[in-house]
């Protein structure tokens, strides 16, 4: 092992190790279930080399090569950004290609399935009620000019500052770690869970939208953000920095204030003036065929 | 559709006390709900002892004498401090309920900052109020009386 550099921190000289070829090996504690031959989830410990800036995916797709083929598991992207492969790794939800093992600390990885949703299969959680509370709050541009938003013809107008009223929420890649790190959704079925609210305050606060009257009705039943007492576990998980958290509440000061009558209805913003005069650049293709 | 019917996974009342690592509002969210629990509990007994008023005044200080003994005494000690962390993190939640304290949406730049981290001197604010009067509490319940 190289001299300590002076001001260096423990990690820092671990991964000089590791880069020159000292790869170290942890252990893989996996939670396992076949539907047709298991009549409960069961643990099983395997040993694998992991080498500096090793994630906890690329551990299991090693596994998987050398050890166990028959485990199974969601990730596409490898990168953070299709939300698939959401894991409860050392005791918290969390991408498994975003975690890297080193900055678990541990020579001990665990990995089990997201918890509060069922288990299809070893570490394939099945996110369907999820989506489907996702799909009850409408997440998506209501407004009365339909024809408009079937075949846009302009682009609808949003200043800077209205877009930074939603932005951070629509960072959101569904990966389900919010709904696992929810203690209200580990005990309350009918609670739609961090992801839905925040979708729906997502584009409560765009101010394109005019459907907050619409998904008032969802959001102020018992499935709504009612339920949600502030754990803040959601933002903590967030692997995007999304914070679930803050939307709820926010939403909430919505409601109050539309329940007393002084929330501020505002018209949805209009569409951009089509600029006239304007000649396509020879450069620039026309788009392609509408596909749907 | 596939229809899938997958094992049940629901964390249940583990989710409120552990099997995981949790963050300090989780800790405060467990701690609201059990001493929300241990009011609900008190406020029953209360109603129980109370009510053998109407069966006399004999049946009254009976009741009266099974419920003052030291033990009894340290059961309210603990009461009070369950209703002084209560409260006064119930008015922190409310406060956060109506989006006091906890940020406008900002852009997500990692390191992230969250509403937690913005709201933490309300919480930390909460804690000891909480706390001064446990001890003002305590004080009046085995020192000055």
């Amino acid at each position: 092992m190289p001299p300590a550099l002076p001001g260096a921190r423990p990690d820092f000289i671990q991964d000089i190790a590791m880069t020159n070829g000292n790869s170290e090996h942890v252990t893989y504690r996996v939670k396992h279930f076949d539907p047709d031959r298991d009549q409960a989830p069961r643990w099983q410990e395997y040993r694998i080399a992991s080498s500096a800036g090793m994630t906890v995916l690329e551990g299991l797709w090693q596994l998987k090569e050398t050890q166990a083929p028959g485990l199974a598991w969601r990730a596409s992207c490898r990168m953070g950004v299709c939300g698939s492969c959401g894991m409860w790794i050392n005791g918290k939800a969390r991408l498994a290609c975003n975690t890297q093992i080193a900055e678990l600390e541990s020579s001990f990885v665990t990995v089990a399935p997201l918890p509060n949703f069922d288990i299809v299969r070893d570490l394939v959680p099945d996110l369907t009620p999820m989506f489907d509370a996702h799909t009850v709050v409408l997440p998506f541009l209501i407004r009365s000019d339909r024809a408009e938003q079937e075949s846009p013809t302009v682009e609808y107008h949003q200043s800077r500052e209205e877009l930074e009223r939603y932005l951070q929420f629509s960072y959101c890649i569904k990966c389900g770690c919010c709904m696992a790190a929810c203690p209200t959704f580990a005990t309350d079925a009918l609670y739609s869970g961090p992801m839905p609210l925040t979708q729906a305050q997502r584009y409560n606060s765009d101010s394109r939208d005019d459907g907050f009257g619409q998904r008032k009705t969802v959001l102020a039943g018992t499935a709504g953000p009612w339920r949600c007492h502030y754990a803040g576990e959601c933002s903590r998980v967030c692997p995007k920095g999304v914070d679930p958290a803050k939307a709820i509440q926010l939403m909430k000061r919505e409601l109050v204030l539309d329940f007393l009558r002084l929330r501020r209805h505002s018209r949805p913003t209009d569409l951009v003036e089509k600029p006239e005069g304007i000649k396509r650049r020879p450069d620039i293709p026309e788009a392609p065929a509408r596909t749907v | 559709m596939l229809d899938v019917r997958g094992h049940p996974n629901r964390l249940g009342l583990w989710g409120w006390l552990g099997g995981g690592r949790w963050g300090t509002d989780r800790y405060l969210y467990t701690l609201h709900r059990l001493t929300g629990l241990g009011l609900l509990g008190y406020f029953v007994l209360h109603i129980i002892v109370t009510s053998s008023r109407a069966f006399g005044q004999q049946a009254w200080e009976q009741a009266m004498a099974r419920v003052s003994g030291p033990l009894f005494l340290i059961g309210e000690y603990l009461v009070f401090i369950a209703f002084a962390f209560h409260a006064i993190n119930g008015i922190r939640l409310v406060l956060i309920e109506l989006g006091i304290g906890v940020g406008k949406p900002i852009e997500p730049v990692y390191p992230y900052r969250t509403s937690l981290d913005v709201q933490r001197p309300l919480a930390v604010g909460a804690v000891l109020l909480a706390a001064v009067l446990a001890v003002v509490g305590g004080l009046d319940f085995f020192v000055w009386h």
